[in-house]
Formats: C-alpha cells, sequence, structure tokens
C-alpha cells in the first residue's frame, strides 16, 4: 500500500462516480455517481494525509468537510426529488427540461 | 504494528473490492440493490482508512454511510420504479460520452497518481490521530468547523422549504398573481377557470 495505489483507487472510484453522474437519467442513481466522487476525493485525502502530509491534523479535517459536503448534497438532493416528484411525477432528469434553449 | 504484507493484502482485496462494487452500483437491474452496493464500496473505502490508521474517519465513514444509504434505499423504494429489479433496467442518456469522461478523467488523475512527485513524509510513530484532529477541530480550524455547522443549518432549513407541501399561509401557489400584461390589467398565464369570482382576490386568513 503505497500512495500511488491508494491514489489509483481513488482515480478508479472517481472515473466511475463521473460515468454514473453524466449517463444516469434517475435523480437518486444521479447522486450516487456523485457519492462515488466525494468517496474517491476522501481516500485521496487520507491517503496525502497518511503518507505525504507527516500526520499534519488539517488533512483530516479536509476529510470531515467532505463528509458535510457529503450530506449538504444527499440532503439536498432528496429534497429536490421529493419538489419535484411533487411538481411533475417524475424522477428522471428529461421530465425537467423546460428551461433548456 | 500489523506486517506490512497483510496490510498490503487487505489493501489490495478491498481496493477490487471497493471498484467492483461501485462499478455494480450502475450495473444492477434493482435499484435498492444499487444503494447496497454503493454502501459496501464506502465500507471497503472505509476499511482501507483505517489501515491508513485514520481512526476516527474510517469509524466515521462506517457509521455515517450505513444510515445514508439506507435513507436512499428508503428513497427508492418511495419513489422508483422497479426497486426490487424484477425487470432488467437501463437507465441512461448520453452513454458513450459518459463513459469516455468516466475514462478520461481515471487516466488524467491516474496519470497524476503515477507521474507527479509528492514528499514521503509518513505519520510519525507517537501520533495521537484521533487526539490531533479534535485538537484541531476545537483549536485553530474552530471557524472552519463552526462553519460547517452553520451551512448544515442553512441546509436543514432548505430541505423543509423545498419538500414541504404547504407553506406557512397556504399552498405556496394559492394566492399569488401573476403581474398583467400592461399596467392594471387582466393577470396574465392565469388558468381559464376562475370564475366564481373576479379573480385577484386574496385568501387573507
Amino acid at each position: 500500500m503505497t500512495l500511488t495505489t491508494v491514489l489509483l483507487l481513488a482515480a478508479a472510484l472517481i472515473g466511475i462516480g463521473i460515468y454514473g453522474a453524466l449517463s444516469q437519467q434517475s435523480f437518486v442513481m444521479l447522486m450516487m455517481g456523485l457519492e462515488l466522487i466525494l468517496n474517491g476525493v476522501m481516500l485521496a485525502a487520507v491517503g496525502f494525509w497518511a503518507m505525504s502530509g507527516a500526520g499534519a491534523p488539517e488533512g483530516q479535517l479536509l476529510t470531515i468537510v467532505v463528509m458535510a459536503v457529503m450530506a449538504i448534497e444527499m440532503a439536498m438532493g432528496f429534497a429536490l426529488v421529493v419538489a419535484v416528484y411533487r411538481g411533475k411525477q417524475a424522477d428522471v432528469t428529461e421530465a425537467i427540461a423546460d428551461l433548456r434553449h | 504494528m500489523n506486517p506490512p504484507l497483510a496490510v498490503d493484502i487487505a489493501f489490495i482485496l478491498l481496493a477490487l473490492f471497493a471498484v467492483y462494487t461501485g462499478w455494480r452500483v450502475f450495473r444492477t437491474d434493482s435499484m435498492v440493490r444499487a444503494s447496497f452496493f454503493l454502501l459496501l464500496s464506502f465500507i471497503a473505502v472505509g476499511a482501507i482508512m483505517l489501515l491508513l490508521s485514520a481512526m476516527y474517519l474510517g469509524a466515521a465513514m462506517f457509521f455515517m454511510m450505513g444510515v445514508e444509504m439506507m435513507v436512499m434505499a428508503l428513497f427508492m423504494v418511495m419513489f422508483m420504479m422497479n426497486p426490487a429489479g424484477l425487470n432488467p433496467m437501463m437507465m441512461v442518456h448520453q452513454h458513450r460520452l459518459a463513459i469516455g469522461a468516466g475514462i478520461a478523467s481515471f487516466v488524467i488523475v491516474a496519470a497524476m497518481a503515477l507521474l507527479a512527485r509528492f514528499p514521503h513524509r509518513p505519520l510519525p510513530a507517537d501520533l495521537q490521530e484521533v487526539e490531533s484532529l479534535g485538537n484541531e477541530l476545537l483549536g485553530e480550524s474552530m471557524l472552519i468547523f463552526e462553519s460547517a455547522a452553520v451551512v448544515l443549518l442553512a441546509t436543514m432549513i432548505g430541505v423543509v422549504v423545498l419538500s414541504s407541501q404547504r407553506g406557512r399561509y397556504g399552498n405556496a401557489g394559492e394566492g399569488s398573481m401573476p403581474p398583467g400584461l400592461d399596467p392594471g390589467g387582466e393577470p396574465a398565464g392565469m388558468p381559464e377557470k376562475d370564475d366564481e369570482d373576479d379573480g385577484g382576490h386574496h385568501h387573507c386568513h
């Protein structure tokens, strides 16, 4: 387990997450893609903290901030899902294309 | 300390498991199963954080993701079609572009990981990592920590506003009048049926 292998794993998770966030039609599946991206970011932050940062506490703090971002993304995403469902009875991104040019 | 070989083997197995379950999230027919695959991927990453001796963050990952993915599975059952995966399902758009973007981002980040030279500064042997995190959160970086709390509070309020069916004075759309096309004219774009009154009438209780 070296910093490079940890970062490669983080890169794989970020790549899968970007694929999911761009390809999925369902809102909740799209959010899962975003969560996978943040998962990779957190892993990379912990990897840097443990292997390249000499245990500086800011590395762990950064991970906690990303965790908070993840919780916010999740809560706002679900609230938007509920709001769109109330308005349109829809759960796919294509249903809210009203403002497209 | 753990023997390094055991750590390496555990890391490789967990890494393969995290990537496999992360990939299965978008390949399974059932949306509930997708959220549990995502949970497994997060748990594998949390275990890798434990291997990296980030004890607090690894444990926090288990608890936070356990709860978060249960909520997600509940939402799948409530809102999504086909939560049980009884029919094969593939709901994607711009699939080629998405695959290309995923591979391109992996290649770019992996190239950065392989080509960049990062300093090798491992954890000091006597580091109390949980204690140092606590001192940082409630010491030097308290402002950051507290602003995260304020942002979470704002999120809670925003979530309630977005997801509540009615506002404080009734339904959100009720009684609101779009402006007329000319000054003082009829409200524009109102639905046809409004025949019991003249319109322009506000319910004020």
